[in-house]
Parts: structure tokens; C-alpha cells; sequence
């Protein structure tokens, strides 16, 4: 497939980037021949082979389910740009009629 | 202070126990020596200079009171990627100016019960993506040896600090070759562990299946020092592994005779250096020369390393830097309604790398694209660690140049992405593979430029590693200072 764009400004979306449109030229052809290169992975028959998540299998990692706070509520959320008490502020999520 | 640069850790933690020489005047050393040279050489983007001196008047007490630990009163530079509690955090990012956090990771746990002194925050690419350091939002750092010049990346501030006599010690991450492809163009060593080895909590994330912490000093005895002090198993870090951890210095000096060393034909590539190649192979006339016997090996899928990475570590990277939404830490930049809040705020946070990987990492994790893509990419993960596998039934550690060049001109590959990351290509195999490697100098090219050898282990043989590294090194007695910071 052929990126082109549309296909940039749309994954950018996803990704919630906004580019401007010499970003989006830029990428575009970067990107193209990126993935070009990486199609070479199809010269690879690869029926049959699990794919590896993980370098190092480790299986069920489990702990007690426990109560241990390790942060005061001033500690986590002391970094935020805009808070209202102990919570963070964001925009209106939900819009009002 | 005469002759304080050329001592490892061993010896200055000998002068400290001695009371010859107090941490605080160590620590006043290196803060000079960082006044007075880091000017031309950018490796720190900040300094806490009350903090390093409160710690090393705790370490001066510890010592007196004989409750010191390994590297207590040893002056470091830290990786402003690790997260270090009431210090400003950023990893050379906009998007995370100011963020200070409210918890150590536990590598920085472990330094501090040791006692170690920390001088201050060290530049990198920003989120650790890049190969020269030029991706840091705040700053370039210049190679020690040559000023015009990358010290590598994304440690490229850690190699740069620690060569240069501005730290005694530092530690760098590596998710392709970010501590070993600095340390070999900057002449330092450097270790990645094995996946596993060194917990990752507090590690701000880039890619989790590859990310590993690990020391770049300017010794090998003090790059086993550093790593007996940070590893180990982590109940915070789900892929800890929960195995002792060996005294790493206990086996340096041990002779490496009949030690199998395999050489893949398929690292001696076209496109590299002819002195790094003739490097490389005069390097292998020492392990003979010290007993080892040399294995040709064959690592088959090697020149499909590049893409596979890329796959795999953009699309973590996306889904890891999701984070940064201008909700719980960093910057905020206002819009008209959550959405673009988010955008607007990415969109000024990140440096155009990071865009540019976030990008492809959506892209191949997207609907439809997945199985061609990521999917794929993890199988062939699975062939490479099966070269790997069938590698070690014939060899105990395999050698291999870290880089195909020396260090190349500042600005020199910055405008075209791929061919940067095709400098990665020796040192992303063993992330790929979870497995221990070493970088450590090996002879200076014509222009002065350190070459780096590597010498990659089976899963969690660090300390193997480690001993033929260290007779390697005492063979080749090679310069450790660079003139313009004698």
C-alpha cells in the first residue's frame, strides 16, 4: 500500500497530533520509503511461527491483590497543569445541549 | 587530585575508606571540572549541586560510621530518563518540562542505599529515540574526542559526561544500541543486561519489551561495580527476573582459556568501515592470544534486524507515549474542547523524531495493517532469537563491531531518518533477542576515533561477559582521556 496524505493527517488523528501541512509533505515521503523498507520482511515465510512478545518468558505474574498506596493524593497529582482539589481539570468532555 | 581520572571506582572508594580523600571534595572535583568544561561538551542539561553536596556529606558520615555501600561517596551523572524523586525529570522534552516525580526508580533506589552522590540531569535524545543525541529538545552534546562531531545516542550525554572526567560513573538505557553505540563512538564502556536483569521501574518507557538499564563507566571493573549495585529481581517491575544476582567483580581476572568465541560472518558488511572491520579482526588475534578459540558462526536473519525493530519499537512507543495528554504531568497547551487540547499540546510538546515514530507506530498497529506489520515483525523476533539460540550451542559469547562507523559529523544524517537507523543494525539483534552485550574500545581509527568491539552473552551470563572484557581491555591498555580534558 501506498501511503500518501490522507493517510498520514488520519493516522496523526489517531495518534491525536495535528500536523501542518509541510509536516504532513515531509512524512509522507519519509515514511513511504520506511515502509518500503520494512516490506522486505515479506520475502520471509513465516507460516507457523509464534510471534515473541516478550525476549524472556515469564508466565503469571501475580500478587497478593492488596491495598498499598505509595503516593499521598498530593503527591500524585502534584504534576498536573490544571487541577481542581485532588482531581485533574480537563475540558468538557461530554458536550451540553 | 592528581591522578583522580585515571582511578577506577575500587581504588577512589580505597582513598574514601582511607580518609585520604572525603566524597565532598570528590564531589567539588567533578562539579569543577563540569564548570569548567561541559561548555564545549553539553552533556548535562542541569545540575543539582545542593543535592550532590548533601549526599556526599551523607556519604562522608556513612563512611566514618562504616555503613557505607559499594559506591558510596562516587559521584554520578544520571540519564535524565530515570525517574529521580523531588528532581525535574524530563527526558530532553518539551512535553515533560517541570515534571518532578514523587518516587524514585529503583535503580536510583539501590544507588542511593549504596550512597552514590548525584551531580546532576544528563541530555539524550528526547524519549531516548535517536542514535546521536541531536533529538534533544534542549541541547546537542558534542563527542569528547572530536567537537564538530555526535557522541552517539541516546545516551550520547552519559558516554560524552563519563569520558570526558565529568561523572566517575553513569548509567544509560539501550532499546536498540543506546548505551553500547555511545560508548563505543565516545570510547567508554557500556553494558546492556540481559531483558530482565535490571528492573525497569521508573524507567520512563519507550519501547517495554526492549528497554533494559545499564552502566556506561570508563572501566569494565566499574561497570561490574555499577551492575552488581543495580540489578536484580524487582516486585515492581513484572518482568524482573527473580534470579540471584552474581558478584560480578568476584570474576574479573579469570582466565578465559578454551573460551569459544563465534564471529557472524554476517556482521562484516558492505557499507562498513574499513577500519572498523580491520579493528574488529585484529581484536579477535587477542582473545586468541589469551587462550579463546574462534568460532566462525552464522546469524542468518540478521539484515532483517532493522525493520523488525522499527516495527516493534514504534508501535510500543505509540501506545507508551499515549500518556502525555496534557492531564496528569508536563505541559498543557489550551483548545476548544478535550481533543484538541490533546492535539495542540502533542503537537508542541513533541520533537519532530518522536512525531515522526509515533506516526508509524499508529500505522502499523492501525486496523488492517496489524498482522502485516507488527504481527509479522514478532515472528521474525522469533527466527532472530532462534539464530541465536542454534549461535550459542556452538560458541559462549559472540563478537562483533558495535557500529559500522566511527562518529560521524554533527548534522551529518539528520535530515534523512532511515539511514540513521540503519547504523543501528549490529546492536538491535540482541535487544531483539533479550540478550546481555558489552561494548568496550578497542582500538582509535586514523581521525582519533575510538572503535568499539562488542562481545554479546547468553541470557543472564553478564558476569562472563564481563571477565573476558576485562583481560581484553588490560591487553590493549588503550587511552581513556581525551587531551582537550586532560
Amino acid at each position: 500500500m501506498k501511503i500518501n496524505g490522507e493517510v498520514v493527517e488520519y493516522v496523526a488523528h489517531l495518534g491525536r497530533l495535528e500536523l501542518a501541512p509541510e509536516e504532513v509533505e515531509l512524512y509522507t515521503e519519509q515514511l513511504d520509503r520506511i515502509l518500503a523498507y520494512m516490506d522486505q520482511l515479506n520475502s520471509l515465510d513465516t507460516t507457523g511461527i509464534e510471534p515473541t512478545t516478550h525476549a524472556i518468558p515469564l508466565v503469571n505474574v501475580f500478587r497478593q491483590d492488596e491495598v498499598d498506596y505509595n503516593f499521598r493524593v498530593e503527591e500524585a497529582v502534584g504534576n498536573s497543569p490544571e487541577r481542581k482539589g485532588s482531581f485533574f481539570k480537563v475540558p468538557p468532555v461530554i458536550e451540553v445541549e | 587530585m592528581e591522578g583522580l581520572l585515571e582511578k577506577g571506582i575500587r581504588a577512589v572508594r580505597d582513598l574514601l575508606q582511607k580518609g585520604e580523600l572525603s566524597s565532598e571534595e570528590l564531589t567539588r572535583f567533578y562539579l569543577d571540572r563540569i564548570e569548567r568544561y561541559d561548555g564545549r561538551l553539553g552533556s548535562y542539561l542541569r545540575l543539582t549541586e545542593d543535592l550532590a553536596l548533601t549526599m556526599a556529606a551523607d556519604a562522608d558520615r556513612r563512611i566514618r560510621e562504616g555503613t557505607d555501600g559499594d559506591l558510596c561517596g562516587i559521584p554520578f551523572g544520571m540519564k535524565d530518563i530515570l525517574c529521580t524523586k523531588d528532581v525535574e525529570t524530563t527526558c530532553a522534552s518539551q512535553i515533560l518540562k517541570g515534571f518532578v516525580p514523587p518516587y524514585d526508580a529503583t535503580v536510583i533506589r539501590r544507588l542511593g542505599e549504596s550512597g552514590y552522590v548525584h551531580l546532576g540531569r544528563i541530555n539524550m535524545d528526547e524519549f531516548a529515540m535517536g542514535s546521536s543525541t541531536e533529538n534533544s529538545s534542549f541541547q546537542i552534546t558534542k563527542n569528547p574526542w572530536d567537537l564538530s562531531r555526535i557522541p552517539g545516542g541516546s545516551s550520547g550525554g552519559s558516554a560524552a559526561a563519563v569520558v570526558g572526567g565529568l561523572c566517575a560513573a553513569t548509567l544509560g538505557t539501550d532499546t536498540g544500541g543506546s548505551i553500547r553505540q555511545p560508548a563505543s563512538l565516545c570510547g567508554a564502556v557500556g553494558l546492556k543486561p540481559t531483558y530482565g536483569r535490571v528492573s525497569r521501574y521508573g524507567l520512563v518507557a519507550f519501547a517495554s519489551s526492549l528497554d533494559q538499564i545499564g552502566p556506561i563507566t570508563r572501566s569494565v571493573e566499574d561497570c561490574a561495580l555499577v551492575l552488581k549495585v543495580i540489578a536484580g529481581h524487582d516486585p515492581l517491575d513484572s518482568t524482573s527476573v527473580p534470579q540471584p544476582v552474581p558478584d560480578y567483580v568476584a570474576g574479573l581476572g579469570k582466565d578465559i582459556a578454551g573460551l569459544r568465541v563465534g564471529i557472524p560472518k554476517e556482521y562484516f558488511i558492505e557499507g562498513m568501515e574499513q577500519e572498523v572491520r580491520a579493528a574488529v579482526e585484529g581484536s579477535l588475534k587477542t582473545f586468541e592470544g589469551l587462550g579463546a578459540r574462534i568460532v566462525p558462526i552464522s546469524l542468518p536473519h540478521t539484515e532483517f534486524a532493522v525493520a523488525t525493530y522499527y516495527i516493534i519499537c514504534t508501535a510500543e512507543a505509540s501506545s507508551n507515549l499515549a500518556r502525555y495528554d496534557g492531564v496528569k504531568y508536563g505541559m498543557r497547551v489550551e483548545g476548544k474542547d478535550i481533543i484538541d487540547m490533546y492535539k495542540r499540546t502533542r503537537s508542541r510538546g513533541f520533537g519532530g523524531e518522536v512525531k515522526r515514530r509515533i506516526i508509524l507506530g499508529t500505522y502499523v498497529l492501525s486496523s488492517g495493517y496489524y498482522d502485516a506489520y507488527y504481527r509479522k515483525a514478532g515472528q521474525v523476533r522469533t527466527l532472530m532469537r532462534g539464530d541465536f539460540d542454534r549461535a550459542f550451542e556452538r560458541c559462549d559469547v559472540i563478537v562483533t563491531p558495535v557500529s559500522p562507523t566511527t562518529a560521524f559529523k554533527i548534522g551529518e544524517k539528520t535530515e534523512d531518518p532511515l539511514t540513521m537507523y540503519l547504523s543501528d543494525i549490529f546492536t538491535i539483534p540482541v535487544n531483539l533477542a533479550g540478550l546481555p552485550a558489552l561494548s568496550l574500545p578497542c582500538a582509535f581509527d586514523s581521525k582519533g576515533l575510538p572503535i568499539g568491539l562488542q562481545i554479546i552473552g547468553k541470557p543472564l551470563e553478564e558476569g562472563l561477559i564481563l571477565q573476558a572484557a576485562f583481560l581484553f581491555e588490560g591487553e590493549r591498555k588503550l587511552k581513556k582521556l581525551p587531551d582537550m580534558f586532560a
